[in-house]
């Protein structure tokens, strides 16, 4: 097993990043017009990155399988970004941040990363409001902030609920002003399928055009991928429909080793699942756990009745309910972090106490809330013996004013109201922590190949706090890679034009139209979605919120069957040379076909509980945590990194170890 | 449900199209629109057929890439939500939906619902940015204060998400509008002022150049508009040209 070298400098933790500055080399901003660099991906990571590196100079070729960088997957962010710039003097810091983060992450993050991560998110926010980008506001006119789950200080800045929207508008607006100077070149609707490689290093791309069908090549001296994340593996996640593995699976193919491909965050307050037609999961935001309660009927009969219809949930009196998070984690309640919540419903749901249909719900009960906000408000307006129907009046208004929207779009979906009944919740999967393996400097393993943002695995640890996603995905972009690519490129100032008519493109073009061409002309039977499907239901089942070693051996055969079946019965109708988005499943889902089983195969390696995974085996056997999950740090404190080679079962591991100089290991409790 | 589907087919930009009737049965009211199209689809493809392409990505509301128009409807006949967020609660068993893309001369066809909105994207190219360095030394975010009333109504109008249902549903197809939400946002913020009059000239003048009409005040726009994007946007927008242009 090869160790890896993570390449961090030398020096105590707050001074890495302004050492490295000062000594790498730099390049010549007449030569930068002599470079160029490709950019895959124009969600917050990969077109802040574009913006930048056009700005510094280089000719940038951005590229996005939508039709405008402005609709990456990035706008879906509801919550807010984090940055430490104590506005609020509640005592926030860089340290503190690198502390939380650190903590968040289970002791799964590098900590000279997240370090740096944290000291530059102070200028993200400046960047952002120069660009126009219309923050919340107080009445002085500064910056609002709110505070998000699993820390203690007011540092999450926010635009509403869409502050991906507005910080993506943002990067896109950065954007269009080097589109406009002709140092961006826009390639929209244009899928990247594979990396060249030229002497060991990445020299460019072949992409389709997804209108004309059209099998491109494009030459760069360096590729950035910023591709996103692989959460659509589990086929319903809360990713939005085009979500894709494809990018980074093919640079991993290619020489990039994946990193901890297990770790996915599971988010627990989204809606339901209804039925098997089902596309798509929605995140209802986690605030709403401030005030709602979460609970179950304890009597299984009182489940019967609710699920045939007998009972409204309303009918259950107090002692009939499992108010489970609060029986369980006095301290914290319904507040416990993402990866606890989400388990801890499974858990009732696995034991049969699901209170919809499918068994897969848990209720969001806000009657208390909205009972103890009505009191406070006829407190404050003086009204006497106010009746119950005032009461809940009061309190109904003060719940639609902190979250109205959120309940509008739940009844959108639902069909229930939920300021009369209690909402239904269920976890889903969210996010991935795993990635392509980086070093410091955001580079793969693969020369001049570099990956950031989501697709990358290197600040977030086995588990990711709110709102630093898109921390992370500007951090990247605007002010990591910038710098750390340019010290790579010094060295090509001579190169002069990469040409495209060499025998890697000539090969890397072939394997491309290769596979298109077998999707095209294999006179399956199934569709493409049939096989997500079937895959999406052994990744959830057996490598989901909860795995142990015998379900994840059985997940790695049935996925490698599902593969097997699916090369031969897949059926994508149309042809090659037009737009086909049932061929663009198709890619999509191949490689997800591959990823899930190395995703297996690395949550069986990985035998302790951490972060977003509690695996069976590892659980605390005594004592106060008795029954939670157990982290493993004598023999897992390590970035698991995988090489390809050829069946994803015949992976190589490689470790990273983890040093943690500046944090203290310690257990996380919320007891 | 059972429900017959009228939608446009057309193989390409250059191909004619038509409407061709499509049957589906068993509709759940709990589907959204769009899972209502993938069941249709999975039936085409089961019996070998080419599925109908449509545009979707997030759907939640929020990407701005659905884009269909339904029963003469942008986004169909429920107010203030996208394509993705249509339910099939809103139909009856047994009725008969009309399914075209948005149709503008600035909005090509590319293939059955699909269409080119690149348009917007040179709009925006034209001016629709602030000019600064993302070097990382911009000045503190809090040493210009901005009034919580300004910095809501830039959030109101930077609420647009780019859909293109404004212009569909105009008579003149026009992309006021999207013009006017874009130019509002950065008019409202002390940050974008220096370049306020080139921006405004240059995207309007683009605007004119794509092929979009004028607006004559019918206020469909509005109506339509999924995020509730508000005419006074035109308004300011046309102040903002009218100051630039003395
Ligand atoms: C519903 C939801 C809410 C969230 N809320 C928050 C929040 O409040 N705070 C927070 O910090 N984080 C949040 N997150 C997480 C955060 O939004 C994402 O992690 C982050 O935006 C990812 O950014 P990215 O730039 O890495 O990738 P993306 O935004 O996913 O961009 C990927 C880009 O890659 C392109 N692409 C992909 N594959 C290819 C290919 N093969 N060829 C060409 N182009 C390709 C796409 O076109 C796109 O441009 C949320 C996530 C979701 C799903
Ligand atoms: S103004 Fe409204 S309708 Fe027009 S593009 Fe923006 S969101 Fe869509
Ligand atoms: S799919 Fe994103 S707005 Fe409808």
């Amino acid at each position: 097993m090869a160790t890896l070298d993570s390449k961090v400098p030398k020096g105590p933790i707050q001074d890495k990043w302004t050492d490295y500055k000062n000594h790498i080399d730099l390049v010549n901003p007449a030569n930068k017009r002599h470079i160029d660099v490709i950019v895959v991906g124009t969600g917050l990571a990969g077109g802040s990155a574009a913006a930048t590196l056009a700005e510094l100079g280089y000719n940038v070729k951005a590229f996005a399988y939508q039709d405008s960088p402005r609709r990456a997957h990035s706008i879906a962010a509801q919550g807010g970004i984090n940055a430490a710039k104590n506005y609020q003097g509640d005592g926030d810091s860089t340290y503190r941040l690198f502390y939380d983060t650190v903590k968040g992450g289970d002791y799964r993050s590098r900590e000279a990363n997240v370090y740096r991560l944290a000291e530059v998110s102070a200028n993200i926010i400046d960047q952002c409001v120069a660009q126009g980008v219309p923050f919340a506001r107080d009445y002085g006119g500064l910056l609002d902030n709110r505070s998000f789950g699993g820390v203690l200080v007011s540092r999450t800045f926010y635009a509403k609920g869409q502050t991906g929207q507005q910080l993506l508008l943002g990067a896109y607006s950065a954007m269009n002003r080097q589109i406009a100077r002709g140092k961006i070149e826009m390639f929209n609707r244009h899928e990247m399928l594979d990396v060249v490689i030229v002497d060991g290093k990445a020299r460019g791309i072949i992409a389709r055009n997804l209108i004309t069908g059209e099998i491109e090549r494009h030459s760069a001296h360096a590729v950035v991928v910023g591709s996103g994340g692989y959460g659509n593996v589990y086929f319903l996640s809360t990713n939005a429909m085009g979500s894709n593995a494809t990018a980074a699976w093919k640079i991993h193919k290619k020489g990039a080793y994946f990193a901890n491909p297990c770790y996915t965050q599971i988010h627990p307050t989204c809606i339901p699942r209804s039925g098997d037609y089902q596309s798509k999961l929605t995140l209802m935001s986690e605030s709403l756990r401030n005030d709602g309660r979460i609970w179950v009927p304890k009597n299984m009969d009182d489940v019967m009745a609710i699920r045939e219809g007998r009972k409204k949930p309303t009918d259950l009196s107090e002692d009939e309910r499992d108010y489970y998070l609060e029986r369980r984690y006095p301290a914290f309640g319904n507040l416990v972090p993402r990866d606890v919540a989400s388990r801890a419903a499974k858990e009732r749901c696995d034991a049969g106490y699901g209170v919809n249909a499918t068994g897969e719900a848990v209720y969001l009960d806000f009657a208390s809330a909205i009972e103890r906000y009505g009191k406070e408000q006829a407190k404050i307006h003086n009204i006497s013996n106010p009746s119950k129907e005032k009461i809940t009046e009061l309190g109904e208004a003060i719940v639609e004013a902190k979250y109205g929207n959120l309940f509008q779009m739940y009844e959108k979906i639902v069909d229930q109201n939920p300021y009369k009944t209690p909402m239904m919740i269920y976890p889903a999967v969210h996010y991935t922590m795993g990635g392509i393996w980086v070093d410091y400097n955001l580079m793969t393993t693969i020369p001049g190949c570099y990956c950031i943002g989501e697709a990358n695995f290197s600040d977030h640890g086995a588990n990711r706090l709110g709102a630093s996603a898109l921390m992370q995905g500007l951090a990247d972009g605007y002010f990591v890679l910038p710098y750390t690519i340019g010290d790579y490129l010094a060295d090509d100032i001579r190169t002069g034009k990469i040409p495209t008519n060499t025998k890697e493109f000539d090969e890397a073009e072939k394997e491309v139209k290769d596979r298109i061409n077998f999707f095209v002309n294999n006179k399956g039977t199934k569709s493409v979605d049939y096989f997500h499907k079937k895959l999406g239901n052994v990744m959830w089942n057996k490598a989901g919120m909860s795995r142990n070693a015998q379900g994840l051996t059985e997940a790695m055969a049935e996925i490698k069957a599902i593969r097997e079946e699916f090369w031969k019965d897949v059926f994508v109708p149309g042809t090659a040379n037009e737009m086909n988005p049932e061929l663009e499943k198709a890619g999509r889902v191949a490689d997800f076909l591959e990823l899930g089983e190395l995703f297996a195969k690395d949550a069986l390696m990985r035998a302790e509980s951490c972060g977003g995974h509690f695996r069976e085996e590892s659980a605390e056997e005594s004592g106060p945590q008795k029954g939670e999950a157990k982290r493993d740090d004598e023999n897992f404190a390590f970035v698991a990194a995988w090489e390809y080679k050829g069946e994803p079962a015949d992976a190589v591991l490689h470790k990273e170890e983890l040093e943690f100089k500046e944090i203290e290991l310690k257990q996380r409790s919320y007891k | 449900m059972n429900l017959t589907l009228k939608i446009w087919r057309q193989k390409d930009s250059n191909a004619k199209g038509q409407m061709v009737d499509y049957k589906v049965a068993d509709i759940s009211e709990h589907m959204s629109f769009l899972e209502m199209m993938d069941v249709l689809n999975e039936q085409l493809v089961n019996s070998g057929e080419e599925p109908i392409a449509f545009d979707h990505d997030c759907r939640e509301g929020i990407c701005g890439t659905c884009s269909m128009f339904i029963n003469g409807e942008p986004h169909g006949p429920d107010r203030g939500i996208t394509t993705c967020q249509l339910h099939m609660r809103s139909f009856k068993d047994g009725d008969t939906i009309t399914i075209e893309p948005f149709r503008a001369a600035a909005f090509p066809v590319i293939k059955d619902l699909v269409v080119d909105r690149t348009s917007f994207e040179r709009i925006q190219q034209a001016g629709g940015y602030i000019s600064v360095n993302t070097s990382g030394n911009t000045q503190d975010a809090n040493a210009i204060p901005i009034s919580k009333h300004d910095a809501d109504e830039a959030m109101d109008a930077a609420a647009c998400i780019g859909c293109g249902a404004c212009v569909a549903t105009c008579k003149n197809s026009s992309a006021m509008l999207f013009v006017g939400a874009k130019v509002s946002q950065y008019a409202l913020l002390p940050q974008g002022q220096v370049e306020a009059a080139d921006r405004v000239r240059n995207m309007v003048d683009q605007m004119d150049l794509e092929g979009f009409g004028n607006c004559t005040n019918t206020g469909a726009c509005e109506i339509e508009c999924p995020k509730g994007i508000s005419l006074e946007n035109i308004a300011r927008m046309n102040r903002e040209l009218m100051k630039a242009n003395i």
